[in-house]
Order: structure tokens, then sequence, then C-alpha cells
């Protein structure tokens, strides 16, 4: 307690030094939180429009399906097995049947992907209600694509575009589809050159009637994890590589983070180094007053230490409600972000989880503890008399 | 009334009579159509099919901005066996296909390997160009595919041709339907068109320069041109070409890759 009563003493008699060390470790502080909390906010909020757009609450897939080799789409095609069609009865779960296609719009051509979806399927957010259609042209064929291929596509609601695909024997065939809505979503795998028509218009464009390439599920469906050699993917799969991307941010934001924190304890270290150098009548006196060496190692350790808890507390005064305010305003993310291909917002929220703020804590409180107590070794070395004169160590 | 009846039913066996005759009339003139068509076929099949063939030809491929023009040698056996060797431009020199039965590799000097083209890896284009390894493979007769239909006759350029309807009768091809302009005198298609089938029109290719090779007619150029996208197509010029040589057997084997 007296080591705490004289480190606090010895800190607000430094004046302006020890507020200069607070305030640059109050700021690497708040901005680790800051960073966290964005990156926690941007993969809680990937994940779940991942979950929302693409993948429901996991898939069944066909055995031939590879999603990394669209060679395998033409050939990933089969009916469904019985126990997944009565999922799909009870409205558990949805079927989609994939299949490349070239897309002219203008001229041009662009490798697509046509996904055929049951327009009254609840499990995915696609609009797929949007595909019911009460054209009599037995030609018709609505069609709604995402924001990111109406853009790169230049195509736009209204528009008929001209699209050519194999049946399941090869053969080419061609016809015009017409876009009936564009879609926002953050979500480019579920976007990106991409053409959403009903199921059953797709089952019998390409003769592959009552086929499926997979089947999402609905949260809470319980799927047999291999029936008539489809597999079972649960989330932790299908997030597996949205994961993996977080985590080599996290090991991007640790480096920032360790940077920002190397700044703010070197101002520590240096302030001990100083004090040490410029204090040893002091240990002197303390040593010849009684105090043990080890105490007097614990004093200076604690006075250094003490920054990093009055850093935080200077942290929270202006670190929580700036926090705060980003929270509810969210952090604009530039136009260009979603072009990484992975699933972004325009606006992230960041997310400050307990967990989170307490290992930020941790680690600057046990970082200034170390930092703190290095340059004090040499007083365990020093000796009394010769610090009361004030020879240099 | 019993007149009236005799009346009524010479009247009915007339009409029926009229019916059968006519409909006999057409099924016989269809099937006599088909008959010719099929034959007009073959006749085709005979001059661009033989037992083997060796042809020098170059590809140009006409881009957005630039065209190039890719040179190559090739050796052909039936519908199952071809070699293929590029010889420039430099990028694609020493680039050779080996086709046999249905398998296709590739071997590229630069990566000093070799790669299997197999399944849907077929129908990409081949170097950029509107033809796919499957349009190149695909030699089966078409007498063989495709029922016929003699729909007309016409003049294009300035040759008597006969307009032919073709319609799959197997499964496994890529165009459903076809439309083939056929020189009534040399049995040589002159124009191709290529539809989906909904009856959209997919490829066109026109044959030019039609020359006497040996006993047959062959177009030294055919130009192929994907009528869905823009551009001005793919001019495939076949420079030399000499059929039923003596082929040694080590040509169509993988070893003749490296």
């Amino acid at each position: 307690m007296l080591e705490l009563k004289l480190a606090f003493k010895n800190l607000y008699g430094s004046g302006l030094r020890t507020w200069l060390n607070v305030t640059v470790l109050s700021i690497a502080f708040v901005i680790i939180l800051f960073y966290n909390g964005m990156l926690d906010g941007w993969n809680m909020q990937a994940q779940r429009d991942t979950i929302d757009w693409e993948i429901g609450s996991g898939q069944l897939w066909h055995p031939g399906y590879d999603p990394y080799d669209p060679y395998t789409f033409a050939d990933a095609h089969s009916s469904i097995p019985p126990e997944i069609a009565t999922l799909i009865e009870r409205g558990d779960a949805a079927s989609i049947l994939l299949t490349q296609a070239t897309a002219y719009p203008g001229g041009r051509m662009l490798n697509t992907l046509i996904k055929g979806i049951d327009p009254n399927q609840k499990i995915l957010k696609i609009p797929s209600e949007l595909l019911t259609s009460d054209n009599s042209d037995p030609d018709y064929i609505p069609a709604i694509i995402g924001r990111r291929f109406s853009q790169s596509a230049r195509l736009k609601e209204g528009d008929r575009v001209l699209v050519r695909w194999r049946d399941s024997n090869g053969t080419f065939d061609a016809r015009e589809v017409t876009i009936v809505s564009v879609f926002q979503t953050n979500v480019p795998t579920a976007d990106l050159n991409q053409i959403y028509i009903p199921l059953e218009r797709l089952r019998e464009m390409t003769s592959m009637y009552n086929e499926a390439t997979l089947v999402v599920l609905s949260q809470g469906a319980v799927a047999p994890q291999q029936y008539g050699g489809w597999s079972y993917r649960d989330n932790d799969y299908l997030l597996k590589d949205l994961k993996d991307i977080m985590t080599a941010k996290k090991g991007g934001s640790t480096v920032i983070s360790g940077l920002l924190l190397a700044i703010a304890l070197l101002a520590i270290f240096d302030t001990q180094v100083l004090s040490i150098f410029r204090r040893q009548k002091e240990i002197g006196t303390y040593i010849a007053l009684g105090m043990t060496r080890k105490k007097v190692v614990g004093l200076f350790t604690i006075e250094g230490t003490t920054h990093s808890l009055l850093a935080i507390l200077l942290g929270m005064i202006w670190g929580v409600p700036f926090l705060l305010l980003l929270q509810k305003t969210g952090i604009p993310m530039p136009a260009s972000a979603d072009q990484a291909g992975i699933a972004i917002a325009d606006k992230i929220t960041p997310y400050y989880g307990a967990g989170m703020i307490l290992t930020s804590v941790i680690l600057v409180v046990l970082s200034s503890l170390v930092v703190s107590y290095i340059p004090t070794r040499r007083i365990s070395r020093m000796r009394p008399t010769d610090a009361l004169r004030g020879k240099i160590v | 009334m019993n007149s009236k009846l005799r009346r009524y039913k010479i009247c009915l066996c007339q009409k029926v009579l009229t019916a059968l005759l006519i409909g006999a009339t057409t099924l016989y003139a269809a099937e006599a159509s088909s008959q010719d068509g099929k034959s007009i076929l073959r006749k085709i099949d005979e001059n661009l099919s033989s037992r083997n063939q060796i042809a020098e030809s170059s590809m140009t491929i006409h881009g957005r901005r630039s065209s190039r023009t890719i040179t190559a040698k090739s050796w052909t056996e039936g519908d199952q066996k071809s070699f293929t060797e590029y010889l420039s431009p430099a990028s694609e020199a020493g680039t050779k296909m080996l086709k046999l039965r249905g398998q296709l590799w590739i071997y590229t000097p630069a990566a000093d390997r070799t790669i299997q083209i197999s399944g849907h890896l077929l129908r990409q284009s081949v170097m950029g160009s509107d033809l796919s390894y499957e349009d190149m493979m695909d030699d089966r007769k078409l007498s063989d595919v495709y029922d016929v239909n003699i729909t007309g006759r016409d003049t294009l350029d300035s040759r008597d041709v006969i307009i032919l309807e073709l319609t799959a009768n197997v499964n496994d091809i890529a165009y459903y339907r076809q439309k083939m302009w056929v020189d009534s005198e040399r049995y040589i298609p002159l124009k191709q068109e290529m539809y989906a089938k909904s009856g959209q029109l997919l490829k066109r290719a026109e044959m030019k320069n039609i020359k006497r090779v040996e006993n047959r007619w062959y177009p030294s150029l055919v130009i192929y041109k994907d009528m869905l996208k823009e551009g001005k197509g793919t001019e495939f010029r076949t420079n030399t070409i000499s059929f039923d040589q003596q082929i040694p057997e080590h040509i169509f084997s993988k070893a003749s890759l490296r």
C-alpha cells in the first residue's frame, strides 16, 4: 500500500512528463480497442450476411460439387434423395441448381452462373419471390441479379439479356432473360456474375428435371451427415474462408497494435531509466532507511505500471464516448471495398466485446509492467553508499 | 333416302381417299427429301472426311483491338486421332495437341508440361478464337448425327446452292439444329449456321476459296463467327492439305508431344 501511495505521489510530482506518457498510452489503448472492435464488428456482420444471403444454416452438396472448381458444376446435379426432399417439403431446406452460362449484354461476352432458386423459399434473403411471374409468354424468363453484376454487365431492371447455356446433354441453348429486379447485398459471392431464375424454369431449360446441385438448410433443420452420396457442410466449414481472412486481418491488427503500444511503452521505458538515473540518492536513502532492494524495485515498477492504469482511466474518459459514437454512426467503407470479394457492408458497426476489452487492458498493464521492471533491475545491483553519493550505477 | 345415303358414303370415301393420297404423297415427298438430304450429307462427308490428312493451316483471331495469326501443322487419322503442332507466333510455337479417342492432351513448351484437357475444359475457346476444343474435336460425320431436310434452293457467291436443315438425332451434340447452304454441283457447304434448341442463331461459318484437292472439293478458308458477341470472328485458312498419306503410328502417341 505504501508503495502504491508513494508511486502516485511521485507520478503526480513528475507533472507534465507523467501526463505526456499517460496520454500517449491512452491513445494507443483506445486505438487498439477501436481497431479490434472494427474487425470484430466486420467479422460478425460478414458472417451474419453470408449466412443470410448465401449459405443458410449449412448445406448439403451433390457428390460432384466443388465450389472452387466451376468445371464441376455441369456434372454436379442429380435427383434429390428422398430424405433431403422431405426437408424441402417441410420448408426446412431449399434446393438450388447451378448451370454455367454465358451472358451477352450489348454484344459483350460475360461468363456467368445461372442459379435456379425456388421463388417461395424463405431461407435465404435473396428476393426470390420477385421471380414469381404471371406472364403468359412461354419464353418469358424472369431473372434477378445483384448490384455488382448489374454494374459490371451494365444491366438494369427491365433489361433483357441473351444468355447461352448447355443442357444436360451438352447441347447449346440460348434465350433472353428479363431482369425483374436488382438487389443489394453485402455478400459479393452471392452476387458477382450470378443470375437467379426460377428453379423449375432452369430445370426445364437444362432438362434436369427434379434435380439440384445443393440444398440450403434453414436454422434448426437436422440434416443427415451423408445421404445418397450428398454431404452435409456445416457453417464452420462454409465460413472457413471468411474466418481465415479474419484471422489474417487479426494478425495484421496485432502488428499495428504492437507498434502503437511499443511507441507508448518506449516513453515509459525512457521515463523509468531517467527516473532511476536522477533519483539515485532517493534510492540510496530508501535502502539506508531499511527498505529492501526488492521493495525499491517494486516501488519503481509500480510507479511505471501506474502509467498504464492512469492511461486506461484517461482512455475511458475520452475513448468511451468516441467509441460509442462510432458504434452508433458506423464506420463508412469506401465504395471500392466490396471489390475485395468478401462480405463488407457500406458501414461497419464496431463491436466491443467484454473479452476483447479485458484482453486489451491486460495487454497494456502487463506490457507496461514488464517495461517498467526492466530498467529497475539496476537497483538490485546498487550499493547504497554509492547511491547516496549519487554515483552512476 | 337410300340414294342420299349412298351419295354421302361415296362422297365420304372420296374425301378419305383424297386425304390418304395427299398424306401419302407428303410423306413420300418428305421421305424422298430426307433421303436426298442424306445422300447430300454423305457426299459432303466424302468431301470433308478422309482416311487421314496432313494439313498446314493458319488461324487468324480478330480481337477487339488487334488480330493475331497462329500457324499450325496437323496430322489427322479418321475421326479418332489427331496431332497438331503450333509453328508460330513465337509465344505459341512448340505447343502440341494430341487427340486420341475423345481425350485431348496439350504440351506447353514454356511450362514443359503436358496437361490433359477433359470434361468441361473442352468447351473452352482455343487460344481465344471463336472455336472451342470441342468444336475442333467433334469429327463425327454429319450424316451420322443429323437428320436432314431440303428446304430450298438459292444462289450464293454465284453458285447454285441447296439449302439443308439439319436436326440432331443424337443427344450429345453441341448444336441441335443447323442450316447449310450446299453447292449443288460440288457438294461442299458454302455457309453453315448453327442454332440453339430455342432457335437462336449461335455461330456462322462461311466457306470460301473452294479448291479441288486431289479428287475432292475442299474450302481453303473458313470464317467462324460467334453470332452472339461482337467481333469479326476467326479465319481458319488451310494453306496445304494432302489426303490419305502414310502417317507413322508414333505421331499419335503421347511421346510425340515432347
